[in-house]
């Protein structure tokens, strides 16, 4: 660690801080964790291990029991798989689906632009968690369904970002000479918008996981998102409540959580080099 | 004011509207598309099919979608949000003692959130790069960054199981007197507090920060002006536009606040209203609810642009 703190480092041209680099081995430990998790927990996560429930942190039941006795261990690791997962698949949707609209807008411009910014900037004035509530209530929440749901919530945000970048690389000169080459609107985005924008859009991508990970935890609390016996941290919350005056590891360990993941995107994205971070590249 | 900002203005109502129209259709046809029969649902499994068509036929079931939209519009203009399904009430009357409740608890956090976050924001911004600066920072990016019910819990944890200051659950009834009412409405309003506030200082910040580093600012301390009177002369008077609007758009984020917090504390509002009326598919009442919230939310936002166009000394 000693080696590490020496900051700021040098790695693959970027500067890293300490914050940063700590951040990433955040991320990357709860990735391995959701990858790895069936291999890894101790007990099957429906097994009840505890006489007692609410069980406290002790040898071999490191994070205590929860409300039925089952170990808190094991279940906070699969639902990494869950969070993370759901997560990742409905913000790489969010984000290509947006990114390649707002491309689009951007450099076909005239009426299809502005109907489709209207039309998304209206979706953007529906409150995330309303848009949630009334979309669960209508198409349920099986996992697909939750992946779609969140992915349509957060399109507009990912669209109003990526147009905004792309409209002012629309009017550099080498796109009015590829326009002139007669070059198709495939072309124009995949080659010469893309590369351009390619890493405040991954920053993005980076805050808005956050978003949806919030708002996936927030709805599987209110007990609209997962379903049981799945459950992803904002499950186990709500199902551990109970333990709220016991002051109980299960229902603290899950917030935690949650936390160490967002904090650590959000800290890993404000300590990027500015090179990356920046709007303007 | 002249003509132009006049223009834009308007030209923003108008904007609104028409999101206002969509944002409605949208509702209209994410609760149309639930599952299931609502006729049937309604009568129960032992309904003849003779009495669900009948039942479809009084509610206009049949009828294609548009029009029930536009049936459902004419009705709102007329004050009538439609019978609930549940428990065949009015939502009007459902909705009425709790939407008091609700704007009770936001007014409230309103009135503490906005001294409380301005207050930390601007002086946060003064001392820029201090100890006391860092630690704002920090703690607000962190309530940004976690869950509302996460803040609502460690909430419960600090001051009813901890320090025993306050009960976990709040019910309004219950309250008799003044100190009853203060101990049911403190534990909601602290958490929303913080989620409000965390939001509004981080742009309170920013947006003095900004004005801090102006040609102008750097003029009046170069004439020799207090540190105090620079940024209370020079900066605020021109930051206050993006501070009113970052408060407006603060308070946004009280729907989404409103919505857990009145869930976790059991506190009677259309929040709690509304996710229950979606846990027992009540169609009327979830499109009545999600349109208060809507038109709330975009009453902010229009709000908050329309001080930006006209705070700005440039279209003035």
């Amino acid at each position: 660690m000693a080696r590490v703190a020496a900051s700021p480092r040098s790695f693959l041209g970027h500067s890293y801080n300490l914050v940063g680099v700590v951040a990433a081995l955040v991320i990357l430990a709860w990735t391995l964790i959701a990858i790895f998790a069936p291999a890894i927990i101790p007990h099957s996560i429906g097994d009840i291990v505890d006489d007692d429930y609410f069980g406290p942190m002790r040898q071999g039941l490191w994070l205590g029991s929860d409300y039925l006795g089952r170990d808190m261990l094991s279940r906070v690791l699969m639902g990494a798989r869950y969070t993370v997962g759901i997560s990742l698949a409905a913000v790489a949707i969010a984000c290509f689906s947006g990114v390649v609209l707002g491309m689009v807008a951007a450099v076909t411009g005239g009426w299809l632009d502005t109907c489709l910014s209207r039309f998304l900037d209206a979706m953007n004035s529906i409150p995330s968690k309303l848009f949630g509530l009334v979309v669960v209530a209508a198409v349920g929440s099986s996992i697909p369904a939750l992946i779609l749901t969140l992915a349509v919530i957060y399109i507009p945000g990912a669209y109003r970002f990526a147009r905004a970048l792309a409209v002012n690389i629309n009017t550099m000169d080498f796109m009015t000479v590829a326009r002139v080459r007669g070059e198709s609107t495939a072309y124009l985005i995949g080659s010469e918008i893309l590369p351009n924008i390619i890493r405040p859009v991954l920053a993005d991508f980076g805050l808005r996981f956050v978003f949806i990970v919030l708002l996936l935890s927030g709805l599987s609390f209110l007990g609209l998102g997962l379903q049981p016996p799945l459950a992803d941290w904002g499950a186990l919350v709500r199902e551990n409540i109970g333990g709220l005056p016991f002051a109980a590891p299960a229902v603290i360990i899950p917030s935690l959580a949650i936390a160490s993941l967002t904090i650590s995107v959000n800290l890993l994205i404000d300590n990027l080099p500015q090179k990356i971070r920046d709007r303007d590249t | 004011m002249t003509s132009g900002v006049l223009n834009l203005v308007l030209k923003r109502l108008a904007i609104a509207v028409v999101t206002l129209l969509i944002v409605l259709f949208a509702v209209f046809f994410a609760t149309s598309m639930l599952p299931g029969d609502t006729a049937s649902i309604l009568l129960g499994q032992a309904a003849t099919p003779e009495a669900v068509a009948g039942l479809r036929e009084a509610m206009h079931l049949n009828d294609p979608a548009i029009l029930r939209f536009l049936r459902w519009l004419l009705g709102l203009l007329h004050g009538d949000l439609g019978t609930s399904y549940a428990n065949e009430m009015p939502v009007a009357a459902l909705i009425g003692g709790r939407f008091v409740n609700t704007m009770e608890l936001a007014g409230i956090t309103t009135l503490l959130s906005v001294p409380l976050a301005l207050t930390l924001g601007i002086t946060a911004a003064m001392l820029r790069g201090s100890l006391y600066d860092r630690t704002v920072t920090i703690l607000s990016i962190g309530v940004i960054s976690v869950p509302e019910f996460m803040v609502a819990t460690l909430a419960v944890l600090l001051f009813a199981v901890y320090l025993k200051w306050l009960p976990a659950l709040s019910s309004v009834n219950e309250a008799h007197t003044l100190t009853d009412l203060v101990r049911i409405y403190a534990m909601p309003v602290i958490t929303l507090t913080f989620v409000i506030s965390a939001q509004m200082i981080r742009m309170t910040r920013a947006a003095v920060i900004e004005t801090l580093s102006t040609p102008y600012v750097e003029m009046a301390l170069l004439k020799g002006a207090s540190r105090g009177r620079m940024v209370l002369k020079h900066a605020l008077p021109n930051a206050l536009g993006p501070i009113v609007n970052a408060v407006a758009l603060s308070l946004s984020y009280l729907v989404g606040g409103v919505i857990i917090v009145e869930t976790i504390f059991n506190y009677p509002g259309i929040a709690k209203l509304m996710v229950d009326a979606v846990a027992t598919r009540d169609l009327p009442l979830i499109q009545s609810c999600a349109m208060i919230f809507c038109l709330g939310y975009l009453l902010l936002i229009t709000v908050a642009d329309i001080i930006a166009i006209m705070s700005n000394p440039r279209l003035r």
